[in-house]
């Protein structure tokens, strides 16, 4: 495990790219997602502004 | 008409589209989890040592896809903004719009993980070679274009004003491509599109394409994800997503 962690030694190289490469392609999914559920609420206060009680 | 333009403009249609885009989500995110699953176990465990590069070559299986699909979205960039131009169809517009900011992040990709492997392989974490400036001026094309649609209040304006300015950076995209055969540099040459003879040996080169192809899928995912609340700002005054939203109210 960690001879796999050291890579022959270019650990310090390999990992770091492979850790921005991950974050970056979560990033892209997860920030869609939420700006999504955002504008839903957002969209669906703006046309009933008293909120879901109100008949 | 004929069948094939009704289901083309079904297709084509914002609304339609955008529960399509929902439905498909799931399946495109689930698919390309399990190609960058398989992709990285072959790539980091199973594929062997570089003879010349030891382990540090590994950042290929990122590097190369990351800067394929920084070119290919870019592609897709281009066609949809020439889509949107020519028959200002909505649907190009809104896939133009959201390519650009995951085109962006691959291009981003491409060049810090070059940066890194060109660390320990060259000594330097970047030099001014034709193949780094002209990846470089592809991320400016992308900033630019999306610079230019948050400047432009109306959508419909801003996309055909980024359709402009896509459809001239295409120049840069062969240039990227045959820049390590035109200009010497420290980069090295295509080790894949050679088909006649591919410099890369088998074991290497499919963990290599199944790492593409999961890029491809995100790619997917990641434009659907980004259409979906788009065209959700593009149709918020019409009929359709007030029925969308009205079971959220009761």
């Amino acid at each position: 495990m960690t001879e796999f962690l050291n890579m022959g030694g270019y650990g310090l190289y390999v990992w770091p790219a492979y850790l921005i490469v991950a974050i970056v392609l979560i990033l892209n999914l997860v920030e869609p997602l939420r700006r999504h559920r955002r504008l839903l609420s957002e969209i669906s206060r703006h046309k009933n502004p008293n909120g879901p009680d109100t008949p | 008409m004929s069948s094939f333009s009704l289901t083309f403009h079904r297709l084509a249609s914002l609304p339609y589209f955008y529960s399509l885009a929902g439905k498909l989500l799931p399946w495109a995110g689930g698919l390309s989890i399990m190609l960058f699953g398989v992709g990285l176990y072959m790539g980091l465990v199973l594929a062997p040592t570089d003879y010349e590069q030891g382990d540090s070559y590994r950042i290929i299986y990122v590097h190369v896809p990351a800067a394929w699909m920084s070119m290919f979205v870019y592609v897709v960039l281009a066609i949809a903004g020439a889509i949107a131009l020519v028959w200002r169809l909505k649907l190009a517009e809104v896939v133009a719009r959201a390519s650009a900011p995951i085109g962006a992040s691959y291009t981003f990709l491409a060049l810090a993980t070059g940066s890194i492997w060109g660390k320990p392989m060259w000594g330097t974490w970047w030099i001014w070679d034709a193949r780094l400036t002209s990846e470089l001026i592809l991320l400016f094309l992308y900033l630019g274009y999306m610079a230019l649609q948050s400047a432009i209040d109306d959508r419909r304006t801003a996309a055909r004003a980024g359709a402009v300015l896509a459809l001239v950076g295409v120049v840069n995209l062969p240039i990227i491509h045959y820049s390590v055969e035109w200009w010497s540099t420290l980069h090295q040459g295509p080790t894949v599109t050679k088909f006649d003879s591919p410099s890369i040996h088998l074991s290497m080169l499919i963990p290599l394409l199944l790492m593409a192809l999961a890029f491809q899928i995100h790619f997917v995912t990641a434009v659907l994800a980004r259409i979906r609340p788009e065209i959700l700002v593009r149709e918020q005054r019409t009929q359709w997503v007030e029925r969308l939203i009205s079971p959220r109210q009761s």
